[in-house]
């Protein structure tokens, strides 16, 4: 097929990409884009260094150092825990990014499959109300799971049976899921909390019993729970599945290329239902995560203009789809997004109101940049031809 | 009578179980709807076993919505439709609510019948609406934003351009990271710019104008009489869209382009110059749908103003089947959609709904690519960046 060399699969270029720098590739995106958004902050009239120290110290990261101490030190441990809160979704979403282009599937609908495991989460948890707690979470987070799974299955099917393109199927199921959700936990909708007359459109509060235990932290300010240890588990039970399981050779087999993965005798179309509702159960999870963890109720502009599942696919582009470089990039991006919020920057450096768009603005070109692994090849070779030369 | 016809049957009988419920006719009797909607479902199921897949089921959801649909208006009350479902001015609605998708799904056919697909519309259409404000209140003149809001949904477009075409990026990463870009870059210049105060109020000359044919009280007076310039605007730039792609050799070399770059390549059309005008132009369009929300519209502009309209133009020009009448077609489908769940909106008990009216484009494009109503299929070589030789 002349076709094909023209148009690799989306794992084919990954795997080209990894060649051509490894780490050294991300790793230089992410420096390249933060230079940029400096480049943003100068030309607001701002100190870049000062705006991006500022941003750090929000992000509590300056927890790391030991010889920061005193109210400094519990104000960052404070921070560092809503940093680690914004990693653990992204971690989890991250990973049903990656599971699908690994796979060859761009799984564009984290967010649907985010709102769906945190609409159901918030059902069970809000409902059978003298059920026993851990049996009560349990059922929780595994509906979550399973219904996230289900719903990003649905574009694997599609997929799978009538060739329905994934990116076109999980767009509309996250469309979807915004408003069903909305119209849920909205004015006169089944979730909508009775409190205040049901005049306002916010859910009921999850029971007391199936709040996640915080460990590090108040628990009253939103610390950090035990939903953390779930995300750091499913990035090893990410690596394991890929690279040890028979499944995860078939789901890397089918990524690289389809046509060869179904002469050898593998089912493609079952492969792409199977890759999808094991993205879709990563995404669910961490809906139930947040739900259960800190967010305890959801109101409709939760659901509208929540975003995690968004800023996944930048975790998942610039952590080149393994469980290392998804975990350092979801921290990366959680860090931007709790160092820019406007509880934690410092208004006196640089305007929070700024930063939030400023996190949106590395983040495109992130992406923007990652995706180019032409650029980065060319530049790799250039690199090379320089060190022949000399 | 053809099966076609049976078909066709289906589909106007569906569509009249609601229609009889609703004003003027607003009849009361339950079992009326749900015989249409039944006949409906039969003339479809009839049709479909008999080699008419796509207008069978066209007729099978026609009539399951038509009879849900009419059924529940049954059950509003005659008063409370009465008023709120005003044909003329649903209509009109309607049209305002279609007129940025139609820029922005004609923008989409233009790229994607190139090969390039551009999930990126959503961000070209924020660029289009915050510039076209901010050009309109900096020149004073309506004309000079637009202008300005094209110029910048063309440079946008054109840096996707360059990452999709020359640089090889996986198009969906490219049209992500747009939409990403152009949120934040918009979101970042209107606090800049005009702080928490939001953008200041337009002068007449700042707004596109409404073109006013006729104030007075009849039908078409009223659905028709006082629309924005550039919902007129757009049926031009539909009907200029349709002759170019369809019956001039540069649409015939857009086309094949997106269908067959290498063939195309061979016979001497430049694949990525054509590619280049085809995204740029998209981004163009999308601009005009943009400034259109802004200064033709809400005369205002905050972060994320278009929430996810360049999704649903998206979505109409897949359903539309990538074709300027079935994009524009859908885009009314789904502007209707969009008018009526804002009038039912103001019905008491009704207006959780509403809310749920939102999600019909999307269920609507799922079952369209899902294939049932006979597939939706782009052009070959979408979404493959090619490799010069």
């Amino acid at each position: 097929m002349a076709e094909q060399d023209d148009a690799p699969t989306v794992a084919g270029r990954l795997a080209l990409a990894q060649r051509a720098g490894g780490a050294a590739g991300p790793v230089l995106t992410a420096v390249f884009a933060l230079l940029l958004g400096g480049f943003v902050v100068l030309a607001t009239g701002a100190n870049p260094l000062s705006t991006y120290r500022a941003i750090f110290d929000g992000s509590g990261l300056n927890w790391l150092f030991p010889w920061v101490s005193g109210s400094a030190r519990s104000f960052a441990a404070t921070n560092l825990q809503q940093t680690l809160l914004l990693t653990t979704a992204l971690v989890l979403c991250g990973l049903a990014v990656s599971v699908g282009f690994r796979c060859g599937l761009f799984n564009i609908g984290g967010q649907g499959q985010y709102i769906v495991g945190s609409i159901f989460a918030l059902w069970i948890g809000s409902s059978f109300v003298t059920m026993n707690g851990p049996l009560h979470v349990v059922l929780a987070i595994a509906a979550a799971t399973l219904t996230g799974a289900a719903y990003a299955g649905i574009a694997g099917l599609l997929k799978a049976i009538t060739g329905a393109h994934e990116v076109i199927s999980t767009i509309m199921l996250n469309w979807i899921a915004v408003w069903v959700g909305s119209w849920l936990v909205g004015q006169g909708g089944a979730l909508q909390s009775h409190a205040n007359g049901a005049s306002v459109p916010i859910s009921s509060a999850v029971a007391p019993a199936t709040h996640l235990h915080v460990f590090w932290g108040n628990p009253v300010l939103q610390g950090l729970d035990v939903g953390f240890f779930f995300a750091l588990a499913a990035l090893v039970v990410y690596a394991v599945l890929l690279n040890r399981t028979t499944l995860g050779f078939e789901l890397r087999a089918v990524g690289f290329n389809p046509e060869a993965a179904r002469y050898a005798g593998i089912a493609v179309a079952r492969t792409y239902v199977k890759t999808m509702a094991i993205a879709g159960a990563f995404a669910g999870l961490a809906g139930a995560i947040d739900v259960l963890g800190w967010e305890f109720q959801l109101g409709v502009t939760d659901i509208q203009t929540s975003q995690i599942g968004f800023i996944a696919i930048a975790v998942a582009v610039l952590g080149r789809n393994r469980a290392l470089g998804v975990f350092f990039s979801a921290l990366l991006f959680g860090a931007l997004l709790t160092g820019t919020s406007t509880r934690n920057l410092d208004a006196t450096v640089f305007r929070p109101d700024l930063a939030g768009n400023l996190t949106l603005i590395i983040q495109g070109l992130v992406v923007l940049f990652v995706g180019a692994d032409v650029l980065m090849l060319w530049l790799w070779n250039r690199r090379r031809r320089l060190r022949v030369a000399t | 009578m053809s099966v076609g016809k049976v078909g066709i049957t289906g589909i106007v009988a569906g569509a009249l179980a609601f229609w009889l419920t609703l004003p003027p006719l607003a009849t009361s009797v339950v079992a009326l709807p749900v015989l249409l909607g039944l006949l409906a479902v039969g003339c479809g199921g009839w049709a479909m076993a008999r080699e008419q897949k796509r207008l069978g089921w066209y007729a099978v959801v026609a009539g399951v919505l038509g009879a849900a649909l009419g059924v529940l208006a049954v059950h509003a009350g005659r008063g409370n439709l009465g008023a709120a479902v005003v044909w003329s001015a649903l209509i009109a609605s309607m049209l305002v609510n279609a007129t940025p998708l139609t820029y922005a799904a004609i923008g989409g056919l233009f790229s994607e019948r190139s090969g390039v697909v551009n999930i990126g519309l959503e961000g070209m259409m924020l660029t289009g609406a915050f510039f076209g404000i901010w050009g309109s209140d900096v020149t004073g003149s309506w004309v000079l934003g637009l202008l300005i809001a094209i110029t910048f949904g063309g440079l946008v477009a054109l840096v996707y351009a360059f990452f999709a075409i020359h640089l090889r990026t996986d198009q969906i990463i490219g049209g992500t990271a747009i939409n990403f870009l152009a949120l934040g870059v918009t979101g970042y210049l209107f606090v800049d710019i005009y702080g928490t105060v939001g953008t200041p109020p337009l002068r007449a000359a700042q707004q596109i104008p409404d073109v006013t044919i006729s104030q007075s009280s009849n039908f078409f007076a009223q659905a028709f009489g006082q629309l924005n310039l550039m919902v007129w605007l757009s049926f031009a730039v539909l009907a200029v869209t349709y002759v170019v792609v369809f019956r001039t050799p540069l649409g015939l070399r857009i086309r094949s382009v997106g269908e067959h770059p290498r063939a195309a390549d061979a016979v001497g059309i430049s694949v990525y110059k054509t590619r280049y005008a085809a995204v740029v132009l998209s981004g163009m369009l999308s601009a005009m749908g943009g400034a259109y929300l802004s200064i033709g519209f809400v005369h205002s502009f905050n972060e994320n103003m278009t929430e996810g309209r360049g999704f649903i133009a998206l979505a109409a020009l897949i359903f539309g089947r990538w074709r300027p009448v079935g994009a524009f077609g859908a885009a009314l489908l789904f502007g209707f959609s969009s008018a009526l769940a804002q009038r039912l909106g103001t019905i008491p008990n009704w207006s959780s709904y509403a809310v749920l009216f939102q999600a019909l484009p999307y269920v609507l494009t799922l079952i369209a690519v899902a294939g049932v109503i006979g597939r939706s299929i782009p052009p070959a070589s979408v979404g493959r960046a090619y490799a010069k030789q």
